[in-house]
């Protein structure tokens, strides 16, 4: 029954680091260190996870907008990690990007039409100027802009209309996976509420499918129908939405749920501090990641690395307590 | 009267700040009046061009120049008006009096300073104290903040530091002098969530220890929720709502602020759709006439754009800016629409 979209597996992204005269490369910084997920048509998956913790170089490298150590990104059954020249070209068309910040994304001496009718002069799309305009419009029409608007540079916008404009240069070409990379993090509150509208409505009516990077708990939860925890590099727990967030399990998870503050006045829960800071990729603890900083470490923790194992249906968790 | 009995410590009347434009003059904060509380915390909410930040500066004197001035209104500080203060006067109250937390860790610290060096030099600035002792102070205050290791960090370089040991930084140097107001804005933005609450628990520890006010600046609703007693909604340099945490949130009068409430997604239950505020934050270039969001307010007519309603005080301690809000209390559909 399910339609397998994508299917990333064990993926890898290290940064060589170099030092001294030479610049020879002296470590690594492992920032997606085996990352394992899915996504099936017309679902969204939400990436969470604190800075550096790899969920958006996660999200570059499975649309190979950067080059991966290993692992294997297969879409429709289709390793895009061994595509190259005008068969990953080709591809691209199918998986496009929405970036977080509409105010550097954006070119600002390019008009709305230059922007948005861009990827299909790219893609040979359109034979005549006219038909691309035409498609244009229609796209610009769907993320709710006026068609005056085409000939309007980016500059003259505010945020969450960049932001419009930003999603309607990724869909006019009919990709079926979006990544979208906080797409609403730079935005004010009033206005976060009518993007992720309009990314849910169109998720709706193009039968889209999105992995949806973000910090934001709550939005997270608002838009996804599973979720995946990230921390050092790695998923530390994946679930169903309601699952997750009724019933996490790993530690990290429980931290980060009862961190978010919430707009009830009194409703203050029990918090879960976490002692120190997110340790550097770098030089990433021994054992399991998260060891230094859990509420609940044993003496494992720091020798073994866990796995990331199935401990109730479709309910992931890499953690020795559930051992 | 007695002043023993008015226990405001800052008291903002009529505050008008005023910046040069090609069409003459916005103001970025414009009559905006409150009042905060010893051992208070209020909270600034607003988005951004809403004057929030503006307010605060201005509390500080530091409206940016030449451009920038307050063109009316006062601020009272334990009496005195902090708007007609000489330069001289105000560096003398800057740092011991009232001192400023920013959102940016990164670039509030000189990165050619030790971390000891940039709190001894606020402290020095006051005179109150010989060098050691100030060193002494940084170090004492360093561990307050729960740096590990504070006498070797003490001669760190702001590098070498984390964001969030950055803010505990500039929290430490804050907190150096025992100011009686801290005005802290958007003070854990830049932070990871887990980091923000380590900071949220220190700020509320140190400000109970010390009976020190707040005023406390950000866009999120949720730190509101859980560390200010009175909260003031902002939007287009004036104050739309005021009253406290729990009559704000539980029983919101302003359209503006039920808009606010009920298009941030909540982390229990969930909705299909969230009920968005209409358009955008106004340009203060272009401002409608009367009711400032009228453009955006779905329950918008014609006599809101005739006269800007003032802010009523609709029960006691809950103010509000709005012509309609009798009519329009309704309880609030808990986090959207379905």
């Amino acid at each position: 029954m399910t339609d397998r979209l994508l299917d990333v597996r064990n993926l890898k992204k290290h940064f060589p680091v170099r030092s001294g005269l030479l610049q020879r490369v002296t470590a690594h910084v492992k920032a997606v260190d085996g990352v394992s997920f899915h996504l099936d048509k017309g679902e969204t998956l939400g990436l969470v996870g604190e800075s550096g913790c790899g969920k958006s170089t996660t999200g570059r490298a499975v649309l190979r907008l950067l080059p991966v150590t290993s692992g294997e990104v297969l879409f429709r059954d289709k390793n895009l990690l061994v595509l190259g020249g005008e068969d990953l070209r080709r591809a691209r068309r199918n998986f496009q990007m929405v970036f977080q910040d509409p105010f550097a994304s954006l070119d600002p001496r390019m008009t709305v039409s230059a922007i948005v009718g861009e990827p299909l002069a790219a893609h040979g799309l359109a034979s005549s100027r006219a038909e691309r305009d035409d498609r244009v419009v229609q796209i610009l029409e769907e993320v709710g802009l006026d068609p005056s608007v085409l000939n309007r540079y980016a500059f003259e916008f505010s945020g969450g209309q960049r932001q419009r404009i930003g999603i309607a240069r990724a869909l006019v070409l009919n990709p079926s996976l979006v990544v979208a990379d906080e797409p609403v993090s730079a935005l004010d509150v009033s206005i976060q509420a009518q993007v992720i509208n309009l990314l849910a409505e169109l998720r709706e009516k193009l039968s889209l499918t999105y992995l949806f990077i973000a910090h934001d708990l709550s939005v997270v939860k608002h838009i996804s129908d599973r979720v995946a925890v990230m921390y050092l590099g790695r998923i530390v727990e994946t679930a169903r939405t309601e699952a997750l967030f009724s019933s996490p399990l790993h530690p990290y998870t429980q931290a980060l749920l009862s961190a978010a503050p919430v707009p009830e006045p009194g409703k203050k829960s029990e918090r879960i501090i976490l002692k120190g800071d997110v340790p550097s990729p770098l030089n990433p603890p021994q054992g399991c990641p998260f060891h230094p900083r859990c509420f609940r470490v044993m003496d494992r923790c720091s020798r073994e690395v866990p796995g990331l194992v199935e401990r109730k249906e479709g309910h992931f968790a890499a953690c020795h307590l559930y051992d | 009267m007695e002043p023993e009995t008015n226990t405001s410590l800052l008291e903002i009347r009529d505050l008008r700040v005023s910046f040069p434009s090609a069409s003459g003059h916005i103001f970025p904060v414009d009559g905006v009046s409150l009042s905060i509380a010893k051992g208070e915390t209020l909270g600034l909410v607003g988005e951004s061009g809403s004057g929030k930040s503006m307010t605060s500066l201005a509390v500080m004197g530091l409206v940016p120049r030449p451009h920038g001035k307050i063109c009316g209104g006062s601020i009272a500080f334990k009496g005195r008006n902090l708007a007609e203060l000489t330069n001289e006067e105000m560096m003398n109250i800057r740092g011991k009096d009232i001192s400023m937390i920013f959102q940016e860790p990164m670039t509030s610290l000189n990165p050619v300073y030790t971390v000891g060096d940039q709190i001894v030099e606020g402290i020095l600035a006051h005179g109150a104290m010989s060098r050691r002792e100030a060193r002494d102070r940084a170090v004492e205050m360093l561990a307050k903040v729960g740096i590990p290791g504070p006498e070797k960090r003490v001669d760190s370089y702001p590098h070498l530091l984390s964001g969030g040991m950055r803010q505990r930084v500039m929290i430490a140097m804050a907190l150096s002098l025992d100011p009686e107001l801290l005005i802290a804005d958007e003070p854990t933005t830049a932070l990871d969530v887990t980091i923000q609450a380590q900071i949220l628990d220190l700020m509320d520890g140190l400000k109970k220890e010390r009976t020190m006010s707040v005023l406390l600046i950000t866009h999120n609703l949720g730190i509101v929720a859980e560390s200010a007693q009175r909260v003031a909604v902002m939007y287009a340099g004036r104050i739309l709502e005021l009253a406290s945490t729990e009559a704000l949130f539980r029983d919101p009068l302003h359209p503006y602020t039920r808009g606010l409430l009920e298009s941030i997604p909540r982390m229990e239950g969930r909705v299909k759709h969230l009920r968005a505020i209409p358009g955008m934050v106004p340009s203060l270039e272009t401002l409608p006439s009367g009711c400032k969001f009228r453009n955006r307010c779905v329950y918008a007519e014609d006599p809101c754009g005739a006269a800007e309603p003032p802010l009523h005080e609709a029960q006691p301690g809950h103010f509000v800016r709005c012509r309609r809000w009798h009519e329009l209390r309704a309880p609030l559909e808990g986090g959207g629409a379905e």
